[in-house]
């Protein structure tokens, strides 16, 4: 790549540092189901970068399905306006495919205070090797847990109920 | 169309057509635990759907997205496998099916995540640890059933007996396979009949089922021959868009 191809950004007008700045306002976004994470928190923001003048947010779905992408999609236009930046569009990708090992330490954490037990911390076991480790109630914190339902309220978590405490959970299954 | 558009129609088709049968079951499952299951099932394989109708679109170039290639075709365009259509019978019937078939696209996508082409390589990616729940469900389903009541295995055997003649279809090959194989690009379903013989075999002797035997293996989905029912199961999937053209949320 020669300097002239690197100076592309700065002759579009959006310079490196006004990238990060806007990057980190589009990471704000919630996420439309779990408001209390981010979509940097989840992972679900990949990129933001600038092509031809016009501010390109990547994004990559949880799930195949996941009908809060819509939601998201929309969300970060706005944010967007709202930085006064008219330019821009979302794009979907696929691949990598996301990973909730990609969720980070501060998401964990804001989902166990939600109440929300988050994924084991581990890359994913190969498909249809599901290992079962127990799942730490994120109320009362003990291991004593069972699986209601392997699939939730939406489509990234499975029902849980706590043996001790006696209180049912979500668990963000582990991808 | 080309080769990768129509393999990426047929395959989306599977998907999407068994999306419509699952999303039958929500409100209607034997536990409420169900119901949130089969959606979330359903939902995996409508965004499957969703991917694969896109890219055939985008690829055949006729300004055809994916609500052009699900809501304006007729019975006759839509290139599934027989399995995904047939009728969702009782819970035994469906969890049958749903272990037949996860357990063949589990298989499917495994390879297809390899592809030389980088959408469908993608979009298998993706899909494959979603359906890794799915095998993971429909098995828990056919022990639980299989090994359980008097009742409860007579209806799962039964189940098992109607889906069954329905399997060989996803494991014949034909000449866009051939083809698409032979580039890289594609799977040459036979490749995956040993591991899903062994992997059902498992299941159903640890659930205490015979393996059904059969001679009669109706075929004809993937040329645009389809059963009865899948007329009625597209007239309900289409009557909204075709009733009010353009309708959205």
């Amino acid at each position: 790549m020669n300097g002239q191809q690197l100076d592309r950004p700065v002759s579009s007008a959006i310079s490196s540092d006004e990238l990060r700045r806007l990057r980190a306002i589009v990471g704000e976004v919630p996420d439309p189901e779990i408001p209390v994470l981010t979509i940097e928190d989840l992972g679900v923001l990949r990129d933001v970068t600038v092509d031809d003048g016009v501010v390109v947010a990547t994004i990559t779905p949880t799930y195949s399905g996941c009908p809060a992408m819509d939601a998201i999609r929309a969300d970060v236009l706005c944010a967007l306006r709202e930085q006064g930046v008219e330019q821009a569009r979302v794009q979907t990708v696929l691949s990598p495919a996301w990973s909730t090992d990609w969720i980070s330490e501060d998401g964990r954490r804001k989902l166990r205070e939600f109440g929300i037990a988050p994924p084991a911390r581990c890359a994913a076991p190969p498909a249809g090797q599901l290992i079962s480790l127990s799942v730490c109630c994120p109320l009362c914190g003990s291991l004593h847990t069972r699986e209601v339902s392997h699939f939730g309220s939406t489509a990234c978590k499975a029902l849980y109920v706590c043996e001790t405490c006696h209180e049912p959970f979500d668990h963000f299954k582990t991808l | 169309m080309t080769d990768v558009a129509a393999y990426a129609l047929r395959l989306g088709d599977d998907a999407l057509v068994l999306s419509q049968r699952l999303a039958w079951w929500c409100s209607k499952s034997p536990e409420i635990e169900e119901d949130l299951a089969v959606a979330n099932i359903a939902l995996d394989l409508l965004g499957q759907a969703r991917a694969l109708l896109g890219y055939a679109g985008e690829l055949e170039g006729l300004g055809r997205d994916e609500d052009a290639l699900a809501y304006l075709r007729s019975e006759g365009e839509f290139t599934n496998l027989l399995l995904v259509e047939h009728d969702n019978g009782d819970f035994a019937v469906t969890t049958a099916r749903q272990l037949l078939f996860s357990t063949y696209q589990l298989a499917l996508y495994r390879r297809l995540a390899e592809s030389r082409d980088e959408t469908l390589a993608g979009v298998a990616g993706k899909a494959v640890k979603e359906v890794a729940y799915h095998r993971d469900h429909a098995t828990k389903w056919t022990l639980r059933l299989g090994d359980g009541t008097d009742e409860s295995h007579r209806r799962m055997q039964a189940g098992l007996e109607r889906v069954w003649p329905y399997a060989a279809e996803m494991f014949g090959p034909d000449a866009l396979t051939d083809r698409l194989s032979a580039a890289g690009v594609g799977v040459d379903p036979a490749t995956l009949r040993a591991a899903w013989d062994e992997y059902v075999d498992g299941v159903l002797a640890e659930a205490t089922l015979a393996r059904p035997q059969t001679d009669w293996h109706p075929s004809g989905g993937r040329r645009g021959v389809h059963t009865e029912g899948f007329g009625y199961l597209i007239a309900e999937l289409q009557h909204l868009h075709r009733s009010f053209p353009g309708a959205s949320w």
